[in-house]
């Protein structure tokens, strides 16, 4: 094999601390190289057509780079090759940038290993096989798990582009945190205002089916072709028939239910609508509180339902769906701020949450849009709000910053003034974090024009005084303690992952970090894809985010899926098990161990079995190759003999 | 061009040792801990340079075989690292190498291998910090323990194996 070495200097990213051209040199006495040099940088446009040229010039038949990660630039380099003839799969990356410059400052090691990394890619190479791709059918329909503003947004605009849409929503209504909110920042647009319409338009496309009340059960197959089964929780009202009329509601008899959509601050019937423009607008009985489901007489919703869609009998259902996409969209949760003993650990009625004060500021909420707190229903003359309550805290495990508490505090302070003018409103904070547009002029609004004080500091501890609380902190910047009695304190709970988001990603088979948000393919320039090809990401899923992020997540992640079914047959990884049948014993382990079940058995003439991979199903991870006792199963690219030809050229 | 001294804060003895020659070979997912070990490139953080790595799909394609040819043909230490069990890109495959792994680590002390020169470990794709202190402790660690010396794989016949393709 005629193999040519490239490597990289990228400007002064690898040269600086490897000498290139000593590794050029070096590589030039491998066996089989002919051909070597160093690059500014290979991977710019001249330096691509400088691999073309030689591989025309000398005649090559593989090609190593020596650069960056083959996470970042493999993709580029196969082109490069391919464009000049090659196969592309005659082609190998050698990292000293990541591995090499980038970790280390001694450039005589550095040089060393990047020699030996750049022996070991070449010794590869001479065992690669050029791979051909296959072509599949893509089925062009898309599942959208979570029905919030990211998703609504992706599902809608997936739609208007004739692409038929499943989404899946755990809770009964859609539209997720932002139907809860009272008013967005920085315009105080009306929530309800501007997201409803969208949330109707979902439940009246006709290419979009909705499932609420429903969970992902299993997710199968792969990018063009996943089944994916729902299942539908059990509601024991038949939505068919339910038409939202809300008279089961007002008659029954458990009114002690807990308000979920509520945050906990009032209470709700068993049977119940949370809100009155919620999509669908079906009733679903809570069987915790329900007086027939724990086994008193009741029945009284079924007895007034005017259409007979109660049934005490309902059991949860399974259905499958069949798509070519997925976006998950699944939101986050708040921080449960019980852990911090300095704010009253969630004993003191008055201390509540920023989502639960955007209900008690709803018209729609549980006081009708006026400003009482909790524990008495009096209205409030001081209001105190503290920032960063499980965010930028290391002792709590949430390091990072939850990017929206800053601005929805700005928010509700302007509101209490617009609903109590005679309030003051104080805010602790560490840092004012207003960086979009338009967000940093709105909290000055919020200073200046409303008068909030904002005090900069740690609140140290809140405790009861008569009817009020005491919140004792510190203001840094004067050096001084201060202590305000309030009335009611907001705590500006922060952003964490939505709970069972680790589930789905098992499910989904996609990676999340340490605090369960999933991980985007490459944080700058692969934003809402995941390193599984067809699952894309949109919204707080995959880390903190406000409304106008969500929904530009959602339709990022909409424009991916609706590039991808633009075409009608996408190309197959070739990259795949391949059976070598005259070393095949037929023992079955490798379809026993197979994850996706993509080998089978085959018959040949006189009956003899062998195993037979489908190379549309594998995905190429090998645990067949490293099951097969004969070796007969070798995954393609990543064979034993390639595996071992770089352990070799390690020793040599 | 001229050598730049070493400016790292990895322990002073580090450059003497590897210029003895030692090597440690890390067979890394392409889904979680090679991209780990790429995360801690990119936020530069300092390693030893003992290390190469060979990308792999999954830790499920970890034959062991591939542990014991290096360890036989007398690479220092050899380390397997991929997805944190239940985050496996291909759902299962880092329960298999983990139940393999562990039987063939038994198995090293009779192919006359300390076990001290092989170790596993799950680093995500994220956890670039994670994946410098993994790299630096299992690099002390065969510091500490020196050339490893292979296996006499014929009498007289002390030299590393250069070659040995099946």
């Amino acid at each position: 094999m005629r193999i040519g070495v490239f490597v990289c200097n990228c400007g002064t990213n690898i040269a600086g601390t490897v000498d290139t051209a000593k590794v050029a040199s070096e590589a030039l006495a491998f066996a089989d190289v002919v051909y070597a040099t160093n690059y500014m940088y290979t991977c710019s446009e001249p330096g691509q057509q400088e691999i073309q040229r030689a591989i025309g010039e000398y005649g090559l038949q593989g090609v190593v780079v020596a650069a960056c990660s083959p996470r970042m630039h493999e993709p580029t380099f196969r082109r490069a090759v391919e464009k000049a003839g090659l196969n592309k799969y005659m082609f190998e990356m050698a990292n000293i940038r990541e591995h090499v410059s980038w970790i280390g400052n001694d450039r005589e090691a550095n040089t060393r290993k990047a020699v030996d990394l750049v022996r070991m890619a070449v010794g590869k190479l001479r065992f690669n096989q050029p791979l051909f791709s296959s072509k599949m059918p893509v089925n062009k329909r898309l599942l959208v798990i979570g029905g919030g503003v990211a998703g609504i947004q992706a599902a809608l605009d997936c739609a208007d582009g004739g692409v038929d849409v499943v989404m899946v929503e755990r809770k009964q209504y859609i539209g997720g945190k932002m139907a809860q909110l009272d008013k967005t920042f920085p315009t105080i647009d009306c929530s309800s205002c501007i997201l409803g319409p969208k949330m109707v338009d979902v439940s009246q496309k006709e290419n979009i089916t909705l499932y609420a009340a429903s969970e992902i059960e299993s997710i199968s197959g792969y990018i063009g072709n996943f089944t994916v089964e729902i299942r539908k929780k059990t509601t024991y009202v038949n939505w068919d028939a339910c038409t939202g009329c809300g008279a089961c509601m007002e008659k029954c008899p458990a009114k002690k239910a807990e308000d979920y959509f509520n945050e906990g601050l009032g209470t709700a019937r068993a049977i119940n609508i949370p809100f009155p423009q919620a999509i669908p607008k079906k009733a679903v009985i809570d069987a915790q509180f329900c007086r027939q489901l724990n086994g008193k007489k009741c029945g009284v919703c079924a007895k007034i339902c005017p259409v007979k869609a109660i049934d005490f009998e309902m059991k949860d259902t399974i259905v499958t769906e069949k798509v070519g996409a997925i976006i998950a969209a699944t939101g986050y949760d708040l921080f449960d701020h019980s852990v911090y003993g300095e704010y009253g650990a969630g004993r003191l009625p008055d201390v509540i949450t920023g989502i639960q004060y955007e209900r008690i500021l709803s018209a729609s909420g549980p006081y009708g849009g006026h400003i009482r707190r909790p524990s008495d229903g009096k209205e409030p003359t001081e209001i105190v709000f503290i920032s960063c309550v499980g965010s930028r805290d290391q002792s709590v495990g949430r390091p990072y910053c939850s990017g929206v508490c800053c601005m929805y505090i700005a928010k509700q302070a302007i509101l209490t003034r617009d609903h109590l003018p005679e309030s003051n409103s104080y805010v602790f904070y560490m840092d004012i974090r207003a960086p979009g547009k338009n967000y940093d002029e709105f909290v000055r609004r919020a200073q200046e024009e409303y008068g909030v004080q904002y005090i900069r500091g740690r609140v140290g501890k809140i405790y009861q005084r008569g009817d009020r609380m005491v919140v004792q902190g510190a203001d840094t910047l004067l050096g001084v303690q201060v202590e305000v009695e309030a009335d009611l304190v907001v705590l500006a709970t922060g952003v964490e992952s939505s709970s069972g988001a680790g589930e789905l990603a098992e499910k989904l088979r996609i990676s999340y970090d340490q605090y369960g948000f999933y991980m985007e393919s490459h944080p700058k320039l692969r934003p809402v894809e995941t390193n599984t090809a067809g699952v894309y990401l949109a919204g707080a899923c995959q880390g903190p985010k406000d409304i106008p992020s969500s929904v530009a997540q959602g339709s990022a992640a909409a424009s991916k899926v609706q590039s991808l079914f633009a075409h009608d047959m996408i190309e197959t990884n070739p990259q795949v098990a391949l059976v070598n049948e005259r070393n095949c014993i037929a023992c079955g382990k490798c379809i026993q161990v197979c994850p996706f079940g993509a080998i089978q058995w085959k018959e040949l003439r006189g009956g003899i079995k062998k195993a037979e991979v489908l190379p549309s199903v594998c995905q190429g991870c090998g645990v067949c190759n490293a099951t097969c006792p004969p070796k007969a199963v070798q995954l393609q690219h990543a064979t034993d003999n390639q595996i071992l030809a770089e352990v070799n050229e390690l020793c040599a | 061009m001229t050598d730049s001294s070493p400016r790292s804060s990895a322990p002073a003895d580090e450059t003497a040792a590897t210029k003895q020659g030692i090597k440690i070979v890390g067979f890394l997912c392409n889904w979680c801990s090679y991209g780990g070990a790429d995360t801690a490139g990119v936020c530069r953080f300092k390693q030893p340079t003992d290390l190469r790595v060979v990308r792999i799909p999954c830790t499920g394609r970890m034959d062991p075989l591939f542990i014991a040819k290096s360890l036989i043909y007398g690479v220092d230490g050899v380390l397997v690292s991929g997805c944190h069990p239940r985050d496996c890109h291909y759902a299962v495959g880092n329960f298999y190498a983990r139940r393999r792994m562990e039987a063939f680590k038994a198995f090293l002390p009779f192919m006359g291998i300390d076990t001290q020169r092989f170790k596993y470990t799950w680093v995500s794709a994220s956890e670039g910090q994670q994946w410098q202190k993994v790299v630096t402790e299992f690099s002390e660690q065969i510091h500490r323990l020196g050339p490893n010396p292979g296996v006499r794989l014929r009498s007289g016949d002390n030299s590393k194996v250069s070659s040995g393709l099946r």
